[in-house]
Order: C-alpha cells, then sequence, then structure tokens
C-alpha cells in the first residue's frame, strides 16, 4: 500500500479540496430537514403564508448547492483516479520491461498479464470508490459521536466501549481478507496461463481432439478461482452484519442505561430519544466505513501484487570496470552457468571472436547453445568466469551501449501484429530503404509482392505468414538496424536450403563487417565461419575452423558425414 | 495469405449495440434455474427489513416504561432490551445469510459464464485464434464477467429490496394525502426520464471502456510475450511509449464513463430534494387550508423520505447496471461468434480407416482475393510415404491445414477412403491424424503430463518407452524432477530441440492411421535425428505419412515426393525419378550440399 500511498501524493491537494467540496454538499443537504422543520413548525403553526415560500425558495437552493457540490466532487475524484491509475500502471509497465530475464521466469509471463490488467483495475476502483466514500463516512461518525457526547457523555460511554469491539472485527476483517484476496488474484494468473495455453495451442489440441479434456482442465481452474473468490467474499460478507449486530446491542445498552439514569434523576426520557437517533447516523456512517474495509482488503491485495514487481531490486546492475585493450570483439573467459543454480547448464565456455569474424556454434539439441547466447546478450549474468566485449567486461555496459547495433534472431521470436515495416524496425528510426536493403539479404522479398508490401499487416503473432517467411521477417528485422553485432539463433531451420545458401551468401557480403554469432544445426550453416565452437553437454569440446575442427575433433567430423555426404573433407 | 482484422491495432469485439432487454434476456438464461432462490432472496430481504422497521417500535416501547409517572418499570425495560438485542441478532444473521446466498448464486453464474465463454472457444474456427489477441478475450473472461457478476451479488439484492420499501412507502402515502402525490406526478416522470436519459449516454462510453480495457490487455499480454525481444534491442522505451498509447485510451475511456456517470446520482439526488421542498410547501399551504393535519404532513415527509431513498440509491448503482450491460454484452458477443460449422447432418462415422487421400483438383484461398492452392490433385495410398517440398510460402503447410480441417476447401475436394473429408465428423476425422509441428506446444504441466498428452490412460511405462525412442529420456532424468517436472511455457531449462523431441515422444503414444510431420526435427541436430531415426521409421510404418522438411535427406525414402511451387505440384515422383529430370527437385536437391565456399 507504501507505493500507492506514493502514487497518491501529488494528488494529496485535490484530494483534499475534493472532500472539502464533498463534505460542504453533504452539510448543505443536512440542512434540507432542519428547513423542513422550521416550515412546518413554525411558519405553518404561525400561518405565516410568505415565511413559507421563503424558505421553500431556501430550501431549492440548498438543493441545487447541493447538487453542485456533489457533481464537482464526483468528477473531481474520477479525474484523481485517472491520473493515479494512468501513472501506476505506465511505471509498472516500465518496471516490467526492465526485469531481467530470471526475474521474469520467476515471476511467469500470466502472473505479470494480469498485474498488468486486472490488479491495476482493482487499484483503480478502490481508489475511486475510497475517495467516493470516504469522506461522508468518516465525518458522519466523527461528527455523529461528538455531537453525542455533547448531549450525553455517559451513554456516549456505552457507545465508545463497542469501538474495540468494531475495531477488532475490522482489523481481524482486513487481516483475513488481503490473504484471501491474493489467492483470488492467483487464482486468476492460472486461469489466463490456461486460456494463453490454449490460444496458442488451439491447433494441437484440435488435431489431438483434446478439446474435452482442455474444457474439464480450464473446469477445474474455473472452479478453483470461483472457490477462492466465494470464500474471500463470504469471509468479507461477515463483517458488516457482526458491526450492525454490535451497535444495535448497544443501541440496546443504551436504552438499559439510560432507564438507571432516568431512574436515578439525571435525566429525562426525551434525552434518550435524541441519542437513539445520533446512534442510527453512527451506525449507518459505520456499516459504510466496513464496506470501505473490503474494498480496501481487495485493492491492497492487488495493490501488494502490483508493489512487488514495482520494488523488485534491480537486478543485473551496472558495474564499473576497466576496458583493458584487448583486440577482440568478443571474449568468453572460462564462462560458467546455470539457470537453477544447482548444475551447471554451461561449463568454462572460453573463446575469442575479432571484430568482424563469424563464429559458428554448433552442437547437439540441449548442449548450450543458446544458454551461450542469452549470457552474451546478459539476459543472465555468468555464474563464474567474464563475458567481454570491446575490452569492456559485459557487467561494466549501459543497455545502450550493450544493446545499440546489436542484431538479434532467437528461435521463440517475437513478431506482432502490426504491419511487415513495424515488425522490421521494431521502435527503431529506420528508413523504408534500409529496411528494403534489409529485406533483400534476408531473402524476404516475398514482402514485396504482397499487395501492400511493407504495409502489409500480421495476424497475432505473425501467424498468417509461413515459419520460413516468419524466419526471413525476423532476419529483416535484425539486419535494418545495421548491426555491429549479429546474433543468429537457429534462424534458419524452416528456410529451404537455396534461400539458407542465398541469405549466407548475402549476409557475407553486405554484413562482412559485423561480428556475427550462428547458431546452428547445420554444418553448412557454419562451416565457413572464422571460428566453430562445437558443443557437447554445456561444454565446448572442439574449437577451431572447419579444416581444423575436421582433424581433431571426431563428433564435428561425424557431423558432416552426415549433412554433407562422405567428400566433406 | 489471410488478412485479419489487424486485431493489434483495434479493439475486437466491436459490434453494434444490442437492445437492452435482449442482453437482459440472454443474461436471464443464466439466472433462470436460481429463479427460486431469488424468490427467497427477495423474502429474506423483505423479512430483515421488517426486523429493521420493528427495532425502533421496541426502544419506542421501552422508553415508554421509562417515562412512566410512578417511575422506571425495570422488568418491563429489560425485556424489551433483551428483545432488541434478540431482533438485532435476527436481523444480523438474516442480511449475513442473504449475502451468502447472493455471493454463491453470482459466483456460480460467473463461473458458468466464464465455462461457457471458454467452451465455446473451444469450438471457434482456427482462423479467430489467428486473428484475435488472447489479451482481448483475455479482458473478456476476467474484467467483463467479473462486472456482470458484481452487479448481480450486489445490486440485485439492493434493487429487490429497494422495491419491497418503494411500494410500501407509496401505499403508505396514498393513504395519508392523495392530493400531495401529485408532487411525485411530478418528479417521479422527471427522476426516470433523467435516469433513462442518462443511461442512454452513458452506456456507449460503458461500452468503449469495455473494448479498450480489452484492447489494453491485448496489448498488454503481446507485450508480455515479446519482452526477450524488446530488450534485446533495446527497445523498451519506445514499447513503453506504445503501452501508454494503449493505456491513456483505457484510463481515457474509464474516465469518460465515470465521469459522465458521475452527474446522474446527484441529479436524482436534486429532484428527490427539490420534491421535498414542495412537498413541505404545500404540505404547509394544505394544514393552513385545513385540509390536513400537522402529524399527518411529518409522517408524510418521513414516508416521502423513505420513498426517494431507494429510488436515490438506485440511480446511483445504476452507472455499475450500465457498465454491466456493456460487459455482458461483450460476453454475449463472443459467445454468439459461430462455431466451426456443425458436422454434415449424413456425416458417417469412419469406422474402420484405410488412410487413402486423395486431393482433387483443391484450390484454396484463406480469404476471396488470393488463391494459395491451385488445382492440387494427388493420392496417397494406404501405407505410403508422402513428402512435400518447395520453397517457403510455397502453400505445404496450408495443405497440411486442408487436411486436418482446420479450413476447407474453397474448389474440389480431398476424400479419405473416397469420402469427401466434409462429409466426416471433424473430432473423429482428426483422430484419424498424428500430427508432430514444428511449432512444439507444451503447456503448463509436468513433463509426464506433456507426452502422455495425447491419449488417456498411458502408465509410465508407455511415456519412458516413448521418451526412450525420441532419445529424449536420458535428458528428462536429468532435470530435477525428472518426470514430474514441470515444463513451463518461459522455461528455459529445456531448448526448443528438446521440446520438438517431446512433442515426437507424444505423438509416438498415438495410434493413428496417418501420420502428419511438418518440420517435425528442424530444431534437432542431424546426430539426434540419426538416432531417432529407428523410432520414426517404427511410428511411420502402416501409416499413410505427410511429411514437410527441408532436410531432404531425410525424405528420400519417400513413396512419393510433390515439389510444390507457389501453390502448384510442378514435379512428382521418387526420390531417383526426380533426380533423373534435373529440374527443380534436382537443384533444392543440390543446395544443401553446396559448400559456402562455392557459393561465395
Amino acid at each position: 500500500m507504501r507505493t500507492v500511498g506514493h502514487y497518491l501524493k501529488p494528488f494529496i491537494g485535490r484530494i483534499s479540496i475534493q472532500m472539502l467540496i464533498k463534505i460542504s454538499g453533504t452539510v448543505v443537504e443536512l440542512f434540507l430537514p432542519a428547513l423542513l422543520k422550521v416550515i412546518i413548525d413554525t411558519y405553518a403553526a404561525g400561518h405565516d403564508l410568505g415565511g413559507i415560500w421563503r424558505t421553500g425558495a431556501v430550501m431549492v437552493l440548498c438543493a441545487f448547492l447541493a447538487w453542485l457540490g456533489n457533481c464537482a466532487a464526483n468528477r473531481m475524484s474520477t479525474n484523481i483516479s485517472r491520473e493515479v491509475t494512468r501513472r501506476l500502471r505506465t511505471d509498472l509497465f516500465r518496471r516490467i520491461s526492465q526485469l531481467s530475464a530470471a526475474q521474469q521466469d520467476r515471476l511467469t509471463d500470466a502472473s505479470l498479464v494480469s498485474r498488468l490488467t486486472t490488479d491495476t483495475y482493482n487499484v483503480h476502483n478502490m481508489i475511486d470508490r475510497m475517495q467516493r466514500l470516504g469522506v461522508r463516512a468518516p465525518m458522519l461518525l466523527v461528527g455523529g459521536i461528538i455531537v453525542s457526547a455533547l448531549t450525553e457523555p455517559v451513554l456516549t460511554l456505552v457507545l465508545v466501549a463497542t469501538l474495540p469491539l468494531l475495531a477488532v472485527t475490522v482489523w481481524w476483517s482486513s487481516r483475513k481478507g488481503v490473504p484471501l484476496f491474493t489467492l483470488v488474484q492467483e487464482g486468476q494468473d492460472h486461469l489466463v496461463r490456461k486460456v494463453q495455453e490454449n490460444m496458442s495451442g488451439a491447433r494441437v489440441i484440435r488435431a489431438l481432439s483434446r478439446t474435452k479434456w482442455e474444457q474439464d482442465a480450464f473446469g477445474e481452474v474455473n472452479a478453483d478461482l470461483a472457490a477462492r473468490q466465494r470464500k474471500a467474499d463470504l469471509t468479507m460478507a461477515v463483517v458488516s452484519p457482526i458491526t450492525s449486530f454490535i451497535l444495535n446491542a448497544a443501541l440496546a445498552m443504551v436504552v438499559l442505561v439510560g432507564a438507571w439514569r432516568v431512574s436515578a434523576g439525571m435525566i429525562g426520557p426525551g434525552t434518550i430519544i435524541s441519542f437513539l437517533s445520533f446512534v442510527t447516523i453512527i451506525l449507518n456512517a459505520l456499516l459504510m466505513v466496513t464496506r470501505i474495509f473490503v474494498m480496501y482488503s481487495k485493492g491492497s491485495a492487488s495493490a501488494k501484487r502490483l508493489e512487488e514487481v514495482l520494488l523488485m531490486p534491480a537486478d543485473l546492475m551496472i558495474e564499473e570496470a576497466d576496458a583493458a585493450q584487448e583486440e577482440e570483439h568478443i571474449v568468453f573467459d572460462h564462462v560458467s552457468f546455470s539457470y537453477n543454480k544447482n548444475y551447471d547448464n554451461v561449463t568454462d565456455l572460453d573463446f575469442r571472436v575479432r571484430r568482424g569474424q563469424t563464429l559458428g556454434v554448433i552442437g547437439p539439441t540441449g548442449s548450450g547453445k543458446s544458454t551461450l547466447l542469452s549470457l552474451l546478450m546478459r539476459q543472465y549474468d555468468a555464474d563464474r568466469g567474464e563475458i567481454r566485449i570491446g575490452g569492456r567486461p559485459i557487467r561494466s555496459l549501459t543497455p545502450e551501449e550493450l544493446h545499440d547495433r546489436l542484431g538479434v534472431v532467437f528461435q521463440y521470436d517475437f513478431l506482432m501484429a502490426d504491419t511487415i515495416r513495424e515488425n522490421i524496425r521494431f521502435g527503431r528510426e529506420i528508413s523504408d530503404d534500409a529496411i528494403c536493403s534489409a529485406i533483400e539479404t534476408a531473402q524476404a522479398s516475398f514482402i514485396h509482392l504482397k499487395e501492400d508490401g511493407l504495409d502489409h499487416e500480421l495476424n497475432v503473432r505473425g501467424r498468417n505468414l509461413s515459419g520460413g517467411q516468419q524466419q526471413r521477417v525476423l532476419i529483416s528485422r535484425a539486419l535494418a538496424g545495421d548491426p555491429r553485432i549479429l546474433l543468429l539463433d537457429d534462424c534458419s531451420s524452416a528456410l529451404d536450403f537455396r534461400t539458407d545458401r542465398e541469405l549466407r551468401h548475402a549476409l557475407r557480403q553486405r554484413h562482412g563487417q559485423a561480428t556475427t554469432v550462428i547458431v546452428a544445426q547445420r554444418v553448412s550453416a557454419v562451416m565457413a565461419a572464422d571460428l566453430i565452437l562445437v558443443m557437447d553437454r554445456g561444454r565446448i569440446i572442439g574449437q577451431g575452423t572447419h579444416e581444423t575442427l575436421l582433424e581433431s575433433c571426431p563428433m564435428y567430423r561425424e557431423l558432416c558425414t552426415l549433412q554433407l555426404g562422405g567428400d566433406a573433407a | 495469405m489471410n488478412r485479419g482484422r489487424g486485431a493489434g491495432n483495434g479493439p475486437a469485439f466491436a459490434k453494434p449495440k444490442e437492445k437492452t432487454s435482449v442482453v437482459l434476456l440472454k443474461m436471464w438464461r443464466y439466472l433462470a434455474k436460481y429463479r427460486l432462490i431469488i424468490i427467497a432472496a427477495a423474502l429474506l430481504s423483505i423479512l430483515g427489513n421488517a426486523l429493521g422497521l420493528m427495532s425502533p417500535k421496541l426502544s419506542g416501547e421501552a422508553i415508554k416504561a421509562i417515562e412512566l409517572k410512578s417511575g422506571v418499570d425495570f422488568p418491563v425495560v429489560i425485556r424489551y432490551v433483551l428483545l432488541m438485542i434478540a431482533v438485532a441478532a435476527a436481523s444480523s444473521l438474516i442480511s449475513w445469510g442473504l449475502s451468502a446466498i447472493m455471493i454463491r448464486l453470482s459466483r456460480n453464474v460467473v463461473s458458468k459464464m466464464r465455462k461457457d465463454l471458454f467452451d465455446h472457444l473451444t469450438t471457434l474456427p482456427i482462423s479467430f485464434f489467428d486473428t484475435h489477441q488472447t489479451g482481448d478475450v483475455l479482458s473478456i473472461l476476467s474484467y467483463d464477467v467479473d462486472t456482470v457478476g458484481a452487479t448481480l451479488s450486489t445490486d440485485l439484492t439492493q434493487i429487490i429490496s429497494s422495491l419491497v420499501t418503494v411500494v410500501g412507502s407509496f401505499f403508505m402515502m396514498v393513504t395519508l394525502a392523495p392530493e400531495l402525490l401529485l408532487v411525485f406526478a411530478v418528479t417521479i416522470p422527471c427522476s426516470i426520464a433523467i435516469t433513462r436519459w442518462r443511461a442512454r449516454i452513458v452506456r456507449p462510453l460503458f461500452s468503449k471502456r469495455s473494448r479498450m480495457l480489452g484492447a489494453m490487455n491485448g496489448y498488454s499480454e503481446e507485450a508480455v510475450s515479446g519482452l526477450k525481444t524488446i530488450r534485446a534491442y533495446h527497445q523498451e522505451d519506445e514499447f513503453n511509449d506504445r503501452f501508454r498509447t494503449h493505456n491513456d485510451n483505457a484510463v481515457h475511456a474509464t474516465w469518460h464513463a465515470d465521469h459522465t456517470a458521475a452527474v446522474t446520482g446527484p441529479t436524482v439526488n436534486l429532484i428527490n430534494n427539490l420534491s421535498l421542498a414542495a412537498v413541505s410547501v404545500f404540505g404547509a399551504l394544505m394544514y393552513m387550508s385545513g385540509r390536513l393535519l400537522l402529524g399527518d404532513v411529518s409522517s408524510f415527509v418521513l414516508y416521502s423520505r423513505k420513498f426517494s431513498g431507494p429510488i436515490n440509491e438506485f440511480a446511483n448503482i445504476l452507472a455499475e447496471i450500465q457498465s454491466s450491460l456493456a460487459a455482458a454484452e461483450r460476453v454475449l458477443t463472443l459467445l454468439g461468434l459461430s462455431p466451426e460449422p456443425a458436422d454434415d447432418p449424413d456425416a458417417q462415422p469412419i469406422g474402420q480407416c484405410r488412410g487413402r487421400i486423395e486431393f482433387r483438383d483443391v484450390s484454396f484461398g484463406y480469404d476471396e482475393e488470393t488463391t494459395v492452392l491451385h488445382h492440387i490433385s494427388y493420392t496417397a495410398e494406404p501405407g505410403k510415404v508422402m513428402a512435400i517440398v518447395g520453397e517457403t510460402g510455397c502453400g505445404k503447410t496450408t495443405m497440411i491445414n486442408l487436411l486436418m480441417r482446420f479450413y476447407d476447401v474453397t474448389d474440389g475436394a480431398i476424400l479419405l477412403d473416397g469420402v469427401d473429408l466434409r462429409k466426416l465428423p471433424r473430432d473423429e476425422l482428426r483422430r484419424q491424424f498424428t500430427m508432430v509441428l514444428q511449432d512444439t506446444w507444451l503447456f503448463d504441466g509436468t513433463v509426464f503430463e506433456n507426452i502422455a498428452y495425447g491419449r488417456d490412460g498411458v502408465t509410465r511405462e508407455d511415456v519412458e518407452r516413448a521418451a526412450k525412442a525420441a532419445h529424449i529420456h536420458d535428458m528428462i532424468l536429468s532435470l530435477p524432477q525428472g518426470y514430474d517436472t514441470i515444463v513451463t511455457g518461459s522455461g528455459n531449462s529445456i531448448s526448443k530441440g528438446q521440446k520438438q523431441l517431446l512433442t515426437i515422444a507424444r505423438a509416438m503414444l498415438i495410434d493413428s492411421p496417418m501420420l502428419i510431420l511438418d518440420e517435425a526435427t528442424s530444431n534437432v541436430d542431424t546426430q539426434t535425428e540419426r538416432r531417432i531415426q529407428d523410432a520414426m521409421l517404427k511410428l511411420m510404418h502402416g501409416r499413410t505419412c505427410f511429411i514437410i522438411a527441408h532436410r531432404l535427406s531425410t525424405i528420400t525414402g519417400a513413396d512419393c515426393i510433390l515439389v510444390m511451387d507457389k501453390g502448384r505440384i510442378v514435379e512428382s515422383g521418387t526420390h531417383q525419378e526426380l533426380l533423373d529430370k534435373r529440374s527443380m527437385y534436382y537443384e533444392l536437391y543440390h543446395a544443401q550440399f553446396d559448400r559456402p565456399n562455392d557459393a561465395a
């Protein structure tokens, strides 16, 4: 909640004004019954026709004033909650975009989505409702207690005696409520995940005729969410009956104590009557306060989830370090890394690549090739050893330095529902000429065959392109920024061999000055590289050029024989 | 290929507004079976209100016993005090029971609605998933459904209890002073007119709010799925800006609706206050002309307060009801999308399938303007292996889409054992195929569950046998919990190639007469591919196979290779026949042995 408080702080002035207006509106409205009493008791009884009309006019005036005040206050509160939500959500998204890969893996994408959406919405509701209800109720409560204390201090003590009980109720409910609503939001995460899975896997699910099974699986997630919501709601539903019982019981006690006071001659019976009407006002106010607490519990559970992300310590800090004089562009100095810190996923990676050279990485499935690339992009920090780019440790590079003019194609890469142009530009300042030249290199000229060319709209996740077309759009994206470092992770697996060959050819011609790392399954994709790493089970088991590896690395030789036929050497 | 609606740019699920009565009628379906519970809730609420009215009466009696000339009659006072406590307890219990009932009811309705929505999703044509943002659908399943639920659980009871009070007070006022009711003859229609007028203005704003929230959710979901790429290109700022635009739209639409709705409550309240003033003045005048007693004026005023209270309350929750209606509309729009066309009424069960597939002059386009397959004709005999090769985008995957009936042919027909696919039950047809795609799909569950996914009643032994055949067993054992390790979508410890092996293991457990391998091993290294070759051959044995592969070495043994170009079959024959032709296949085949040195 501290964080939400922090977001409310700049609006404290406006919130005060809003509350002041709301209070004035409420007070003016309370004049109406008083004026009514005047009309009937004074003027009607005194047959004063002019007085009746005059007071009537004042009532109309009051009604309009109250209207103005209430409208203005309500509108101000919507303005404030709009601003707070806008800032909160913008900051949340920014923080999410800056999370480290490890933090993102831990929180899971599904949970990030539900935090950005339902949680921010819950907080918005809390802020909005609390502004509207949050003034009137406490005002009536405090006012009621003060007035009753002035009328009859002893009877007020009876009321005050119930306050600890009420405090316990409210304390208990918010203590219970926050964890319960947190569980609800976690159930929401599961729902998000299930729907995401089903939307992305629709083809497979249909193909395997698992629709029924998926429906049942969703049924479970859904029933679980419903149960969590029911539990939270039912727990909170206890609060207001308890509060109302405590106060009604207090009311009875007031009568009893009052009877004793009357019989002792300390007060008249009329005092009890007027006192009871105050208690009713206090009761209504308190019921409203408990409603606010329910809203608070719900909003606060969501606020905590937002806070968890917002206050997540910055990972992957930039550290000061001296630049070494190094000829090589990319250096892996005995690097080891583990995702789960249990066993190493890559061990003792040690190699050097000069500027403008090409590094080829090849090896069996799961041998750590993609992990090597993740480390090179500093998605994760190495556990042991050091990675240097241009002589500087990767930990000392700012994101700008590290990612500027980096071109990368992941295995699982991201296409947006946007135009092809936007998918290639990807937010960068890149001219259409540069895009077209990248398209040419990437062998993606099929784009020009579309009737609307670069303006062609892609479907969600680029699903209106074939696998090979998707890869070539992604390669165009990597090339369009004229990268100094180009990382290609198995990016041509869906390309036919001829296209692949032409791509490699064009890459060499047009991007020869870029330091390139190619991860591939095909020997043909890496055999021309200046340095080839052969990886197996997280280790480099051979490095050198095609020729030297054929001599020195049995595994590489086997690969070549398999893929290129017997005449490879 | 198929041009979508540009789902990412504009809010989807926009539809002309339905009439409120239609929306309500459709929503009533969800409530209808709870009508007895709703009646019970109404009765409880009446009882609660009645008890609430008893309390002043009891305290009045107690006070009478206090102001006796003879001093305070304590036994009587204590009796009434105890009664008051008892009534308070009873009314608290009732109000708790009432909200418990309504919470259960609304949670059941919400849960049923979500389930219906999801089940409906699973019947929608594949094109829906290609063109709609997950986040937008999620927004309907969470925000819109919850909004409807909140109205059901809180507003419904409020409306019921308000109605009771309104009717009761109206009756009391008629008996007191029918003339004074004339005031209400002016103010009530005013209130109703204002409420209706505001509702008409506010409703589209709430619809827009639902849509904009949906669009923002859609964008959030998409952007979160692309975070790693966004960071790799250091475009966080740019994407923050884009998110800000969506957020601004959503926040603005929310504000616009709330801001406009914020006037309704105070306005109706104003009318009520004005009517109070009118009643006071005219009541006083009537008293002066001797047509009314003072006490009656005061009672009338009290009842008129009671009468206008609920009306006020109603105007206040009107905004919530409008937002619920707007949300319900989106729910209904999604529920109203047409599912995959129903199976042909004459569809015959497939029975014993031999696996003979015939493409008879098939043409197809994802939309009317562009045709991606032209006059495809060929026959795959049972047990034969068909390979489809060609440059990317030549229509290979489209062919698979048609075989599985993810889309239906535009012209011509595809026949299975001589029967048009469109004349077969879709589900059963799909069960005749086992499909391994390049785009691996694993769900959030254990390794075991993911492999066992394709078939019911799979044992641990079956799974391990399949995993061993797919050469993934050792890797699985090296995971922290072995076969019980949870596979998450974004988890990194399992590589893409390993995921492909998992889906191959999954396919090995399924027994079907036909097999589709669409780049099934594209991310698997050659050695592993070689090692699983025996298993793959066993998998293919006795089945009609359709293989798409770029590594042509994997298809040299195919019974027939179809070479495709720009949506047409340009060559077909066995590997050797095609090589002898020295045409397109020859070129493709030799491209892969081509050394980069030669190409440079």
